[in-house]
């Protein structure tokens, strides 16, 4: 069953007729936007946040909103899907104006919205996240068997029909619970859909299946609108583009007219050279292992996760963990720096064998991790970047040592120069901040505790360009400096642009270590971890 | 034309084989399921309770002693069935003790001043639920946290119980709402060992009943459950996040008001300061019954038999004879703590098994 026959099955029940071409019909023909934003302004307590945004939104088209961080466009989809109330401007959704007072009234006007997976209830099933709102209810209330079937169907349109809806949701992966928050948007048979960076937790088979789904429904007449960082993956997909920067519209572009080059310095101006240099520069400091390795790891596991590692790393040296996601390498970023207990194995530092149960004991020998979900590996929302900063350092030293504020100002104003965050932001919340700056700031938790091994894990996820530029010339900074980095990325270039030693998990095994050089590529990699089959 | 007139039985029809076929399906999903193994945890603890019970002092498994013990905790049943709500959420009602003092007390005033005692219960019933509109206000429209709104009209709720009276005023001897609590003997047995069912024991199993569909078959029942996971998610779905947070204390404040009826209906009295701690005993029941603190996850089930496991303690205690009475809350919170660490255990058998 496709979507558009439970739809019209749905439809057919309220209106007695159902009409499937109607959806088509009213699609590219264009007989007008589907939704019109005009003049939308929007102020936070930090500042305006949008100013006089104007998008605009066609039946059968995918529309890419692209901006770096807190250029607004997270905040221009909650306007749209009614989480927030604008000061001014107006909404027209279907030649009618419109005031939504929430989610729930936006999608009573065909509007709803995928957001990231982290926004699913990972209490309940798979089925009860995809159909929460929107159970079918039978003379006994709830009728659980079909809302299950209903949930079964709409999983099965979007290709992930695998999932049982009766399994609890925590059981799975990032990105299939990104899958289900995208089935859950489409439950209710929205005119326009609104995705929030769908891709940032998928690998590319995934994307790919999840393109097909949104081609399909492009076809029937949907709207969408993607909000992403990849730029090629805004290119495969989208029909046309609104680039937000600082809260205001500075470009519209039919996808298929504007080049790269000109989108991105639309973006965020010259980024691009900056990235070329960091490459360049890491080649030149590219550290041959000499003398002894500090650090050694011989024998760590982790049970159904990772099997035996031994790793060895040297002082300023940046060894990247490449595999796909769940092969392990976030786990053995883990177990380097104790923030998961190894269930075999020691660590040595100096030749000496350590204690590695905890964060605490890898705080001591200063060894930081900085987690993949900034939402629980981290950062507490309600605290502000200062407080935020200062607990990592307040741990290292134990609660009988206080730290001098003068002390922290400095440190703090150092760091915010350091990361290229807004001096003003250290006061800020770090919930009231956009997810590119907490990734920042997770990073200024770190490096205030001057770390001799740094694990990174996909510090640069949902980061635009500029962003990612930066981070990684801090990572090479560091290693400069001396500090050992593990770096852990999806983005095989990020991986072997910085790496001086790259470690290749695949199936939670280590299957390779190279040694980074100037014959090496991505596709060295990618063969690799495609070569490797298991041999039984 | 007779087809028009089957269709409406043979959907009830269907819609109960259906609801037969989710409940069967659902127990075999318990094994798979590992919100519901701490509610299994407790059921199987009451069950070995019970057989100590049994084993040591005799004289539990019988109709008799079942009857006194949902005779005597009638009202606890349902006032852990109104915290299970707001516990579900997230929250917490700390003022149902007091709310029960209150209502008692004006409800015996009331009849005793020659108001209709069925206008008189429903009143007490109306009065928890004002108190508990009151707290869902706070915690919702002012953003106070539920401990603090719940502290505040629990205080507020004593207050003015003891302004209408401190001293014990009793239900004239011929009040209709005694007949609340008539021994109705449903089964009569050897001596004492009958099976005894008053209507205030009838309106606990239904509020159980009763709580159970609305948390599970109603989307106000799960939203209270995607509040308990995350207020943030709930609120991005679009769920009637202020209207469900709201109600889950109009709830459990009228549930209050409903247990203050079957107590006083069981005493003939009421007394301003009736109901102290109780609010501990209903939260203790739920946890005890497997729902998690923090929200999100339990079941209303699990809350009838946590509050009968610390009925249970309670008898057990009684039973034992040997245990000074001034020792009994010592030995009630060593046992809690026990209970829940086996409760740990077994989860944590579970899942390595």
């Amino acid at each position: 069953m496709s979507l558009r026959e439970i739809w019209s099955g749905r439809r057919g029940k309220r209106t007695g007729a159902a009409s499937p071409t109607s959806r088509s019909g009213t699609g590219r023909a264009g007989s007008g936007p589907v939704v019109q934003m005009t003049g939308i302004c929007m102020d936070f307590p930090g500042g305006r946040a949008l100013d006089e945004v104007s998008l605009t939104l066609h039946a059968g088209e995918v529309h890419a909103l692209m901006g770096g961080n807190g250029a607004g466009k997270s905040t221009l989809i909650k306007v749209l899907t009614g989480v927030h109330a604008a000061a001014d401007g107006q909404i027209v959704v279907d030649g009618r104006s419109r005031t939504f007072s929430g989610p729930a009234d936006a999608e009573s006007a065909g509007v709803t919205a995928a957001y990231q997976e982290t926004f699913l209830c990972t209490n309940l099933s798979i089925g009860e996240n995809v159909m929460l709102g929107h159970e079918i209810r039978g003379l006994l209330g709830i009728d659980w068997v079909r809302t299950r079937q209903r949930a079964g169907s709409v999983l099965a349109e979007l290709g992930i029909d695998d999932l049982d809806p009766r399994l609890p949701l925590s059981g799975l992966s990032p990105a299939s619970q990104q899958l289900v928050s995208i089935a859950r948007a489409m439950v209710s048979a929205p005119r326009v859909l609104v995705l929030d960076e769908p891709t940032s937790s998928l690998e590319a088979g995934e994307t790919a299946r999840l393109f097909q789904v949104l081609d399909r429904l492009r076809s029937q007449g949907v709207a969408i609108v993607f909000v992403s960082h990849f730029l090629e993956q805004v290119y495969t997909i989208s029909d046309r583009m609104t680039v937000l920067r600082d809260g205001r519209v500075v470009g519209e572009f039919l996808t298929r007219q504007v080049e790269r080059a000109e989108l991105i310095s639309t973006m965020m101006g010259s980024s691009l050279q900056a990235l070329q240099e960091i490459g360049s520069q890491r080649r030149d400091h590219r550290v041959e292992p000499s003398d002894q390795p500090w650090y050694r790891a011989i024998a760590v596991a982790q049970q159904g996760a990772l099997e035996e590692v031994d790793l060895e790393i040297y002082g300023g040296e940046v060894v990247g963990l490449a595999g796909l996601r769940g092969s392990g390498r976030s786990t053995l970023g883990r177990l380097l720096s104790g923030a998961s207990r190894s269930d075999s194995g020691t660590v040595e530092i100096g030749g000496q064998a350590i204690r590695l149960h905890s964060p605490a004991h890898g705080l001591a020998h200063r060894l930081a991790f900085a987690g993949e979900r900034r939402r629980h590996a981290g950062l507490i929302e309600e605290l502000t970047v200062r407080q935020n900063v200062l607990l990592a350092l307040q741990a290292m030293r134990g609660w009988r040592t206080p730290v001098a504020r003068g002390e922290v100002d400095a440190l703090l104003g150092h760091l915010l120069e350091r990361l290229d965050l807004d001096a003003g932001a250290a006061d800020a919340t770090v919930g009231e901040l956009s997810g590119g700056n907490q990734q920042k700031v997770l990073l200024a938790r770190w490096l205030a505790i001057r770390p001799r091994l740094l694990v990174l894990d996909e510090p640069t996820r949902s980061m635009d360009v500029a962003a990612k530029v930066h981070v990684q010339a801090q990572v090479a900074a560091l290693a400069r400096e001396g500090v050992s980095v593990v770096f852990i990325s999806s983005e095989l270039d990020e991986v072997v642009r910085l790496s001086d030693r790259i470690v290749v998990l695949k199936d939670r095994e280590v299957i390779g270590e190279i040694s980074n050089g100037p014959g090496l590529s991505v596709d060295t990699i990618v063969e690799m971890i495609a070569a490797d089959r298991d041999e039984f | 034309m007779s087809t028009t007139t089957q269709q409406p039985q043979r959907r009830l029809l269907t819609s109960l084989a259906d609801t037969i076929r989710s409940f069967v399906s659902g127990s075999r999903l318990l094994r798979l399921n590992a919100a519901a193994m701490p509610t299994a945890a407790a059921l199987l603890i009451f069950v070995v309770l019970v057989t100590f019970g049994q084993v040591q002092y005799g004289g539990i498994v019988e109709l008799g002693t079942i009857s006194s013990l949902f005779i005597n905790n009638a009202y606890l049943i349902i006032l852990a069935v109104g915290m299970t709500f707001v516990i579900l959420t997230g929250g917490i009602d700390l003022s149902v003790g007091s709310v029960v003092a209150l209502s008692s007390v004006a409800g015996v005033m009331l009849a005793n001043a020659g108001v209709n005692p069925w206008i008189a219960v429903l009143v007490m019933i109306a009065i928890g639920t004002v108190m508990g509109l009151l707290a869902g206000v706070l915690v919702d429209r002012f953003d106070v946290q539920p401990f603090i709104a719940t502290l505040a009209t629990m205080f507020l709720a004593r207050g003015l119980a003891s302004m209408l009276s401190t001293t014990p005023e009793r239900l004239e001897a011929d009040s209709a709402i005694l007949g609340i609590a008539t021994r109705l003997t449903i089964y009569d047995g050897p001596g004492v060992n009958d099976l005894v069912v008053p209507p205030s024991v009838i309106i606990a199993i239904l509020t159980v009943v009763v709580a159970y569909v609305v948390l599970h078959r109603t989307r106000t029942g799960r939203t209270a459950y995607a509040l308990g996971a995350s207020e943030q998610s709930a609120r991005l779905m679009g769920l009637p996040v202020a209207r469900t947070r709201v109600l889950v204390y109009v709830i459990s404040g009228s549930l209050a008001g409903l247990a203050a009826v079957t107590y006083t209906a069981r005493l003939g009295s009421a007394q301003n300061v009736t109901g102290i701690g109780w609010e501990l005993n209903a939260i203790a029941a739920v946890v005890i019954g497997g729902t998690l603190l923090t929200g999100g996850a339990g079941y209303v089930l699990g809350s009838l038999i946590g509050a009968l496991v610390i009925a249970l303690m309670n008898l057990l205690i009684i039973r034992d004879g040997s245990i000074p009475p001034e020792s009994t809350t010592i030995i009630t919170g060593g046992m809690l703590l026990v209970f829940v660490l086996l409760q740990r255990l077994v989860i944590a058998r579970r899942r390595k098994g």
